[in-house]
């Protein structure tokens, strides 16, 4: 489905990203671990087009996509949940749902996906008429996951989800996210909480300064050296 | 020092303000759009308005076409100016350093006054059989013809333009963008659009604006630096970015206008406007609906 290739990206004179490689396949849950500063937003964002690549090459749905404007990598099936949820503060809830399904590829589907949506989230159709800026932040972030989810994705990537969130809310967006891998969406998404991610990963990828240090299946990361002696303490 | 003038005369004084207001309100919606959706002041926004009235004044002055005919015209080419400004000038400093951006629409604003002194001359020319002149009694007391036909327009320019950012697919898209241009791409909207779409809609608001204006207003290449000076303090008034503010703040300078020049005399009337600026900008710089 999505297909990473010696990724090298660089911010001015500064460069965050060394060869990075990176797959998530068909039906998969795929966490991506690191600490802050790693690199691990800048690989979704030059997936999304959002950052330019310096070389490499960003392969989904075995075509190229990397050089494609943002908007048009979307229309594709790419579907991008942004650190610290973005939702549109002086819109509604409703509205901001509907601007997920603003491409011409998923406007047709729009009430189906409004239901969808509202079933997996159901405190978001008691908000629809609130202003998003006025959601908690948990509820913000299912809101960011629904408009996420309004154009249909095959491939939707979440930066940080459970950031500063409650141990409550976080339990429901896990449960959330297995139910719409069982819907068909392949994931990809990032955290930082190594044992709390590979709880719902098939695979998992360790990325250090720029460099993927770690890859393979869940039990595989947990259970490398650099996970058990950096991350768990062990 | 104060003089209190008859109660028809401040009856009609308020009224001529309050139609005035709506005008200067759809020029400082073209503003506020343009600020909120990227943070950019159109310095140029004057000049629009100033091609605005000549595109008004030669469609009159070589085709014979009357100022209420040539709204859509006028409106076109301002939406044309808008997009390609944004599509030549603006785009090319949208990361650039701050002092570039004020320029570039400070430039542009120049460079357009002084070619309309170049083409057309600096006289003063007029639209002189429009088919509305004359005065009109309203409310018991008489204004212009011209002055209601345009605050009429306006006003219902004003709430187009509100209808189409608040209720429609592109309107909301562009408010999106306002708000948040990367998470807009990540919808699917194609934000470089919007910013041109802005632009040209932002343009044509003066666009319109300026072709009823040229009904009654001496039309000539400085013509937009007054408007343009209100605009800017009827924005700040009403917020930046927020189109409802700037009807509200465009009504309440007109009035504010009219009696300055009532109260104190004539020639003071903007003093009456600048001062409200300035205790504004002291007391709340957000503007009474601004949200930065």
């Amino acid at each position: 489905m999505l297909r990473v290739q010696d990724l090298e990206v660089t911010y001015g004179d500064f460069q965050v990203l060394w060869g990075v490689s990176l797959e998530v396949h068909p039906g998969e849950v795929v966490c991506l671990l690191g600490p802050n500063g790693a690199g691990k937003s800048t690989i979704i964002n030059a997936v999304s087009g959002l950052v330019r690549p310096l070389a490499g090459r960003v392969e989904f749905c075995g075509e190229r996509i990397d050089g494609l404007p943002t908007h048009e990598i979307v229309t594709r099936g790419v579907s991008h949940v942004l650190e610290r949820r973005r939702v549109f503060p002086y819109l509604t809830v409703e509205k901001n749902l509907l601007l997920g399904s603003y491409q011409d590829r998923a406007r047709p589907r729009r009430e189906e996906s409004l239901a969808w949506v509202f079933s997996l989230f159901p405190i978001l159709r008691e908000r629809r008429h609130q202003l998003a800026q006025s959601l908690s932040g948990g509820e913000q972030q299912m809101l960011a996951i629904g408009r996420g989810l309004m154009s249909r994705p095959k491939f939707l990537m979440i930066d940080e989800p459970f950031l500063g969130l409650s141990p409550l809310v976080v339990t429901e967006i896990l449960k959330i996210i297995t139910q719409i891998n069982a819907a068909g969406v392949s994931v990809l998404f990032i955290e930082q909480n190594v044992q709390l991610a590979l709880g719902i990963s098939h695979r998992g990828y360790v990325l250090e300064s720029g460099r993927m240090v770690v890859s393979g299946s869940a039990k595989e990361v947990l259970e490398s050296d650099v996970v058990r002696k950096v991350y768990l303490g062990i | 020092m104060l003089t209190i003038p008859p109660p028809d005369v401040l009856v009609q004084g308020i009224l001529s303000g309050i139609l005035m207001g709506f005008v200067y309100a759809l020029i400082a919606a073209g503003l506020s759009l343009i600020f909120g959706l990227m943070e950019i002041v159109n310095f140029a926004h004057g000049e629009f308005l100033m091609l605005a009235m000549y595109t008004t004044f030669w469609a009159y002055a070589l085709f014979g076409l009357d100022p209420l005919v040539s709204v859509p015209l006028s409106a076109g080419v301002l939406f044309l100016v808008g997009w390609l400004t944004y599509r030549g000038i603006i785009r090319r400093i949208l990361g650039g350093p701050m002092l570039a951006q004020i320029f570039a629409t400070f430039g542009l604003a120049i460079f357009l006054r002084a070619g309309a002194q170049f083409l057309w001359t600096p006289d003063f020319r007029q639209v002189t059989r429009a088919w509305v002149q004359g005065p009109v009694r309203m409310l018991g007391v008489s204004v212009g013809l011209p002055q209601a036909v345009a605050s009429v327009a306006c006003l219902v320019a004003f709430g187009a333009l509100y209808w189409f950012i608040t209720r429609t697919e592109t309107g909301v898209a562009l408010e999106a963008t306002a708000q948040d241009r990367q998470a807009a791409e990540l919808m699917g909207i194609n934000t470089e659009r919007m910013f041109a779409l802005g632009w040209g809609i932002g343009a044509a608001c003066v666009g319109i604006a300026g072709a009823f204006l040229a009904n009654f207003f001496y039309v000539f290449p400085h013509v937009g630096s007054l408007f343009a000076l209100i605009a800017y303090v009827t924005v700040a008034l009403g917020g930046f970015g927020s189109i409802p503010g700037s009807l509200v703040a465009g009504v309440i300078i007109g009035v504010i206008e009219v009696l300055g020049g009532l109260l104190i005399a004539p020639a003071f009337k903007y003093v009456a406007v600048f001062v409200l600026y300035l205790v504004v900008v002291l007391l709340r710089p957000q503007g009474l609906f601004g949200k930065f």
